[in-house]
């Protein structure tokens, strides 16, 4: 039995990882969806960055929430015709400052809802924007996307 | 019992300070590596760099350490010495070789972190400098956990202008309250960019929404300074120099110097403080 996930028509999964921290990553997940967009294909983002999220504010819906629906959490729709959609836990936050100080466990258990468990619909293209480092997130992410088409990983860097 | 072993070992520890962002690529690393520097430049002071960035340590290649290995002795694990007075911890001397990536979950981590703590041989110590990795998570809760079996001095935070590192830059000083760590104040790395030619000025990293400057007033923290952009204190780092000992003359240098010594001041002005409660 085929069960239709909620990853199922998602054409292409693209991590963006570095090693090094502030070195463009999250300002090239959303250049890219927006070329993406562009260029016509329909596009998500996934902001697993669960202690530093920037993607909300990158693309202007810092102040957004979400909600649930049958198939799980809607992600919150961005860009100038509102049709690049995303998913970070900077909407789940009360308020933008407040610190997210989590033990891995608690991350993995959250990385795996917001893949599996958000109603992405049809895509063409998945970003996922990750943190710095080789950690959890990583793993978890990996781990969970798995089971799905992904087509690879976009290493970002700066020259030294 | 383990607090009581960890405590043994940090009794002969005066200061500890830690260098925390919320935000990766800020310069944590940096500051880390020529506070080190500053402060052992007093050669009656003992010095010590700790770098729990587990997944991308630093601090070897900064010091100049790189294809260090780590000694055991009877008393435990022996710090690499830069100076007979700088010594020097991280990840990266256990390493084979130093593109091996250190995939570990947080348990892991924690439990290296702990080591570093319990069983190098740090001897007796003027200033523990702690160098972070970007972020609120095991590191960071492990790290303020395990020195409350001495005590943390404070904290310094490093940012850069713009308003992507300072949203991340709020969430660590929230965490440092949230953990009743002291915040000895905020650094605003890559603060403009003066020309050496034609000395004109450029905000390479735009303050959109007031800087560190902003921040600070906002969060009522200190702000320890402004260091603007120089390329040489990429290059000394990739070079494993003191940016301080090759640029002397840099606007840069004597940023950095007049933060050192504020960062000594307030913890000599906590000692006199304790010592006067006791």
């Amino acid at each position: 039995l085929a069960e239709r996930t909620n990853l199922a028509g998602v054409q292409h999964i693209l991590l963006v990882l570095s090693g090094k921290g502030g070195v463009g990553k999250s300002t090239l997940s959303t250049e890219l969806a927006l070329a993406l967009r562009n260029a016509g294909k329909r596009v998500g983002i996934l902001d697993v960055d669960l202690c530093g999220p920037s993607i909300p504010r990158m693309l202007r819906v810092q102040d957004s929430a979400v909600h649930q629906c049958d198939s799980g959490w809607v992600p919150v729709f961005v860009g100038q015709d509102k049709a690049i959609a995303l998913m970070s836990i900077g909407f789940l936050l009360e308020r933008s400052d407040d610190a997210v100080v989590w033990r891995g466990p608690k991350k993995n258990a959250l990385i795996k809802q917001f893949v599996t468990d958000v109603a992405w619909g049809d895509l063409d293209f998945l970003i996922v924007d990750t943190p710095p480092g080789t950690s959890d997130e990583h793993i978890s992410t990996v781990e969970a996307l798995r089971p799905h088409q992904l087509l690879g990983a976009i290493l970002v860097t700066t020259p030294q | 019992a383990e607090a009581a072993e960890l405590r043994a070992r940090l009794r002969a520890v005066r200061h500890t300070v830690l260098v925390l962002s919320g935000k990766g690529g800020v310069g944590k690393s940096t500051f880390s590596a020529l506070l080190a520097h500053g402060l052992a430049a007093d050669e009656t002071k003992q010095v010590a760099l700790l770098d729990i960035d587990i997944c991308g340590p630093s601090i070897p290649k900064m010091m100049g350490l790189e294809g260090e290995q780590v000694h055991q002795s009877g008393s435990g694990w022996s710090p690499v010495y830069v100076e007979e007075n700088l010594g020097v911890m991280s990840v990266g001397f256990l390493l084979s070789s130093p593109d091996d990536a250190v995939i570990w979950r947080g348990p892991k981590k924690n439990g290296l972190i702990k080591q570093f703590l319990r069983d190098v041989d740090w001897g007796e110590v003027d200033y523990l400098i702690v160098d972070t990795p970007p972020g609120t998570s095991d590191e960071h809760l492990s790290i303020v956990q395990y020195l409350s079996a001495t005590h943390i001095d404070g904290a310094v935070i490093v940012t850069t202008p713009q308003e992507v590192s300072l949203q991340d830059v709020r969430k660590e000083i929230n965490f440092c309250r949230k953990v009743k760590l002291p915040i000895i104040g905020v650094v605003e790395n890559m603060s403009g960019f003066v020309c050496p030619k034609c000395k004109n000025e450029s905000q390479i990293f735009p303050p959109t929404t007031g800087g560190a400057e902003k921040m600070c007033q906002n969060m009522n923290v200190s702000l320890l300074g402004k260091v603007p952009l120089d390329p040489q204190i990429g290059k000394s780092c990739d070079r494993g120099q003191s940016f301080l000992a090759e640029a002397p003359e840099s606007p840069a240098t004597l940023s950095y110097r007049n933060i050192i010594q504020r960062v000594q001041e307030y913890c000599e002005q906590h000692q006199l403080q304790e010592e006067k409660i006791m």
